[in-house]
């Protein structure tokens, strides 16, 4: 019997499946060279390297960028450049962070019996069984709460008050993140056999040496897709940015989410396309990274 | 010092662990318990939160008013409650209808040549990585009245010569049925796939070999076995399905408000964080219900942390 | 103090906790003397304590009671990495990510040496275990017998004063593991070193070892050279475990200096064997041991020590025949040599023929009963 046969039918629905999650994307991608600035109906690609273009039934000055005319204009929006800043800088803050720390507390319960170990592992879960509407609207009262009594306690004034901001949004996410990271981890400490850490001591080698030259190397393939899924949690995360940003930390989700409910031109398209683009460039460059490291072990 | 740190274990966990667990601490526990105290509390006049005792916030979410129509001082209003089931009601057909997509993909995925299987793999993360938001706005073009869909429907229509008048199909329950069922699909592939991977080959081998054909082999060994990726996919698309307010907000618009619209709403326009708080306090309890007797009932399975 | 041991476990407890909750000795008042230069072999069935007693040699555990002593030093909680031991693993722990010149090279770099005297003596404890020319491939390269050598490797280059193997054979298969014995066993005569080796496979420990101790539930049962193991089992525990063994109950009638007798109720009479014992006493109950290729066939003799049986099934095997022998339903298993070579079928047993079968009396055993 051969394990890899399958019916027609699973064929079929498994095709259907594909065309429905990419058939948006592929939409998305080709309004983005929609020559209308309402960008209601599709009225046609914009035309090559001409010095106006007919839009909406109006001529409108071109840019010089042909076809590509949303992604300059993308390119000249300040805000769309600073909102990606600052999701880049939050997303990388609160990997790192969450990585560290969610990597030793992955060592510390896959290795050690502790008093609250129960209760470390416990609230790992919480993040996974409770609508993240309810931790953003939690902690946005613990912020509003805290900040509002140290404002009054330590007489802070003007720029020096304590308000929503960068520093909100990363400390957030990395509290949503680091159980995942350290589950992650954890899955991937269950395999690992002791015997090689007793080895290295065995040969000489102290704890921390034997941590640096032994464990580490050898769980970082599971440290690094924790850091992947954190980086792309942290990316797409919404609800808990959309109750902790403040002003001047607005992210790239909370800024799209802003101009869906006012106009849309199809620079929206076109930064969703760059988006898309970029995530799948990193990621693939980073898979690519990975398998090559692994290659002369071919790893199980 | 270091010899002492070093002979004892439990201190070295303890530390190890600390970091995450009094940052979760900090960040979810005690934001929880916030909520709980400020849900009992009352609004005063310029929109900040007076903390007392009152549970009126909860009697007013299950249906108590004093706006009354007929002139009586009380009055059963259905606003609240409808939400809270429309917001079940819109989880449970989610899920369902995710896991009846999910399932023949991830089978098919299980199933193909190793070679390919981590392409196919592939293929279904990279949806994911597009954003949330972006996601919901693609079929916000999709489903528009001069949206993608109508064109290609009017294109058939008019092959056919049938006469075709645009659907209205965005700002409809069934558009934001369909925008939570895209956007958390993969989230149920991915476990789903897991488990069915894991299956040992030997054992369909074992199954047809004591003459069970290919639906047989299907129902009482790759399903039951599959099992716990359904109830971890269950776990990642109903818990989330039930909380998202941008879904609703974008393709419902004002026609289907969800429960977390109705806290969002409270904390940013209508500002009243008591009755916000209470009703998130409520939702919490409703998904934690929901999951405690569905995974009583099918086991709590590793697969989770697969996806 | 006396540096003439190499290994010393004095009254040495491992506590565990099992998952129950209960408390379990799993090393239970363990002393053992081990010399030095001596091929020292710890065999039991798994859960028997020998591989813990190792690793709390190694220093992976610390005994709960008691103390484990290296060159006559008291180890306390002297972690791994400052013993003067090392450890050949089960599964040999090489480690995944380093080429093989580097998992050898390992050691030696956290001692300190300069790079060069590295790769002198790397390249000499390759070229001993035959894998020059391996050095730069990756462990998962290798067959499971190389692997194996490489792990020989990466702990003899420390020149270790002891070297543990903990059943370093187990994951070969069997001809390979036939070759490495004898490898192992003239490796260890030709460095000198003392090696403490344990095995579950009886055999193994007796080909290799100068002394063995036979342990069961956490406790030393016996303590010797493979012939006395083998030939003087202390108790119905080792005689079981280390070969095969008949057991016939009895009462003891006698006893004075190296003879006992006993009267055994199945054979209605009476047999003499050595005490094995020395606190037997006259009217115990005790076991008779004897081995089945110990157990002699006659033909027309009679009188006292010699016996009768009923052939019940026999099996021809090649170098032997096992027969076994229906005494009143109790089933006796005799080896025979195959000496002369026949196809005549009368030569060969008969099921239900009668037989007459003597014990020799300084091969049968008489073992207190536990």
């Amino acid at each position: 019997m051969n394990p890899h046969r399958r019916s027609p039918l699973v064929k079929i629905a498994a095709f259907l499946v594909y065309f429905f999650l990419y058939a948006p994307i592929v939409i998305l991608v080709l309004y983005s060279f929609n020559a209308s600035r309402v960008n209601v109906k599709f009225e046609g690609f914009i035309p090559n390297f001409s010095d106006t273009i007919e839009m909406d039934g109006s001529i409108v000055k071109a840019s010089p960028c042909g076809p590509f005319h949303w992604y300059c204009d993308l390119a000249k929006n300040d805000d769309v450049i600073d909102a990606a800043s600052n999701t880049l800088t939050i997303a990388l803050t609160s990997t790192i962070i969450a990585t560290i720390i969610g990597t030793m507390a992955a060592l510390a319960l896959q290795r050690y019996d502790f008093k609250i170990k129960p209760f470390s592992q416990l609230s790992l879960y919480i993040p996974i069984v409770i609508p993240e509407i309810v931790m953003g609207i939690g902690i946005l009262s613990l912020f509003s709460q805290l900040f509002g009594w140290l404002n009054s306690a330590l007489d802070l004034s003007g720029d020096a008050r304590l308000s929503l901001g960068m520093a909100t949004v990363t400390v957030s996410h990395i509290a949503f993140m680091v159980p995942f990271v350290t589950l992650v981890v954890q899955a991937r400490l269950q395999g690992f056999d002791k015997s090689f850490e007793e080895a290295a001591m065995d040969l000489g080698a102290n704890e921390w040496i034997t941590f640096r030259r032994v464990t580490f190397p050898m769980i970082l393939p599971g440290v690094l897709s924790g850091a992947l899924l954190a980086f792309t949690l942290s990316l797409d995360d919404f609800v808990i940015t959309f109750f902790t940003n403040g002003p001047g930390s607005t992210t790239l989700p909370i800024y799209v989410y802003g101009l869906l409910r006012r106009i849309v031109t199809p620079q929206v398209n076109a930064l969703s396309t760059v988006w898309i683009l970029i995530v799948f460039t990193a990621v693939v460059a980073l898979q690519w990274i990975q398998s090559r490291e692994q290659k002369p072990t071919a790893h199980s | 010092m270091l010899q002492r740190l070093r002979e004892n274990k439990s201190a070295q966990g303890t530390l190890l662990a600390l970091p995450t667990t009094v940052w979760l601490f900090i960040l979810l526990i005690i934001p929880l318990v916030l909520t709980l105290i400020v849900s009992f509390g009352k609004r005063s006049p310029d929109g900040d939160v007076i903390y007392t005792f009152t549970l009126d916030n909860y009697i007013r979410l299950f249906g108590y008013s004093t706006d009354c129509t007929n002139g009586q001082t009380s009055c059963f209003d259905p606003l609240y409650v409808n939400i809270l089931w429309r917001s079940l009601t819109l989880g449970f057909n989610t899920t369902v209808i995710v896991i009846l997509l999910a399932y023949p993909l991830a089978y098919f995925i299980a199933r193909a040549d190793p070679k390919r299987r981590n392409l196919f793999l592939f293929m279904v993360l990279i949806p994911l990585w597009t954003n949330f938001v972006i996601r919901v706005y693609a079929w916000m073009m999709l489903l528009r009245k001069e949206g993608a869909i109508n064109i290609v429907i009017g294109w058939i229509a008019n092959l056919l010569h049938i006469p075709f008048t645009p659907l209205e199909m965005l700002y409809t329950p069934g558009a934001v049925l369909v925008g939570m069922v895209y956007e958390f699909l993969p989230f149920m592939i991915l476990p789903i796939y897991t488990s069915l991977e894991k299956i040992d080959g030997s054992l369909y081998e074992a199954a047809a070999d004591l003459g069970a054909n290919a639906f047989k082999t299907f129902l009482r060994v790759t399903l039951p076995l599959s099992m716990p990726g359904v109830v971890a996919g269950t776990i990642l698309v109903f818990i989330p399905v039930m909380g998202t307010f941008v879904v609703s907000d974008l393709l419902g618009g004002k026609q289907v408000i969800l429960v977390g619209n109705l806290i969002q709403r409270q904390f940013l326009d209508a500002r009243d964080p008591t009755f916000g708080s209470a009703a998130s306090l409520v939702l919490m309890v409703m998904t934690l219900i929901v999951t405690y007797f569905y995974t009583r009932k099918f086991g709590f399975g590793d697969e989770i942390v697969a996806a | 103090m006396s540096t003439e041991f190499a290994v010393e476990l004095r009254d040495v407890v491992k506590k565990f906790v099992t998952p129950e909750g209960h408390e379990l000795n799993a090393v239970d008042h363990v002393t053992m003397q081990i010399k030095n230069g001596e091929f020292f072999s710890m065999l039991g069935s798994s859960g028997c304590g020998k591989t813990t007693s190792l690793r709390m040699i190694a220093g992976f555990e610390w005994p709960s009671e008691g103390e484990v002593y290296i060159e006559g030093k008291a180890m306390g909680h002297t972690p791994p990495f400052q013993r003067k031991v090392n450890t050949v693993f089960q599964s040999y722990a090489l480690f995944q990510h380093m080429t093989i010149f580097q998992n050898v090279a390992f050691g030696l770099e956290m001692e300190g040496v300069k790079e060069d005297e590295i790769k002198k003596r790397v390249g000499r404890a390759l070229e001993m275990v035959q894998l020059s020319g391996m050095e730069r491939r990756k462990p998962r390269q290798l067959s499971g017998g190389q692997q194996q050598r490489v792990a020989l490797a990466r702990s003899l280059v420390k020149t270790p004063s002891v070297l543990l193997l903990d059943e370093p054979l187990g994951a070969l298969d069997l001809k390979l593991r036939k070759e490495m014995q004898l490898e192992l066993k003239s490796l260890q005569q030709q460095l000198g070193i003392t090696f403490i080796y344990v095995t579950h496979d009886q055999e193994e420990a007796l080909t290799m070892s100068d002394r063995i101790a036979v342990m069961s539930k956490g406790k030393v049962q016996q303590m010797g050279t493979p012939v006395e193991i083998y030939e003087r089992p202390a108790n119905k525990f080792v005689a079981d475990f280390i070969g095969e063994s008949n057991f016939l109950e009895g009462k003891l009638k006698s006893i004075s200096g190296n003879e006992a007798v006993v009267f055994v109720p199945i054979l209605n009479a009476e047999v003499t064997g050595m005490p094995m014992a020395k606190d037997l006493v006259n009217g115990s109950d005790v076991t008779v041991a004897i081995r089945p290729e110990k157990i002699r066939v006659v033909e027309n003799q009679s009188g006292a020590g010699v016996f009768k049986a009923k052939v019940g099934t026999s099996v021809y095997i090649g170098s032997d025949t096992h027969l076994y022998f229906d005494l009143n339903g109790t089933r006796l298993k005799v080896m025979e040599q195959n000496r002369i070579s026949s196809l005549d079928p009368s030569t060969f047993y008969v099921k239900d023929e009668e037989v007459l079968f003597t014990f020799p009396p300084e091969n049968t055993l008489i073992l207190k009963k536990d």
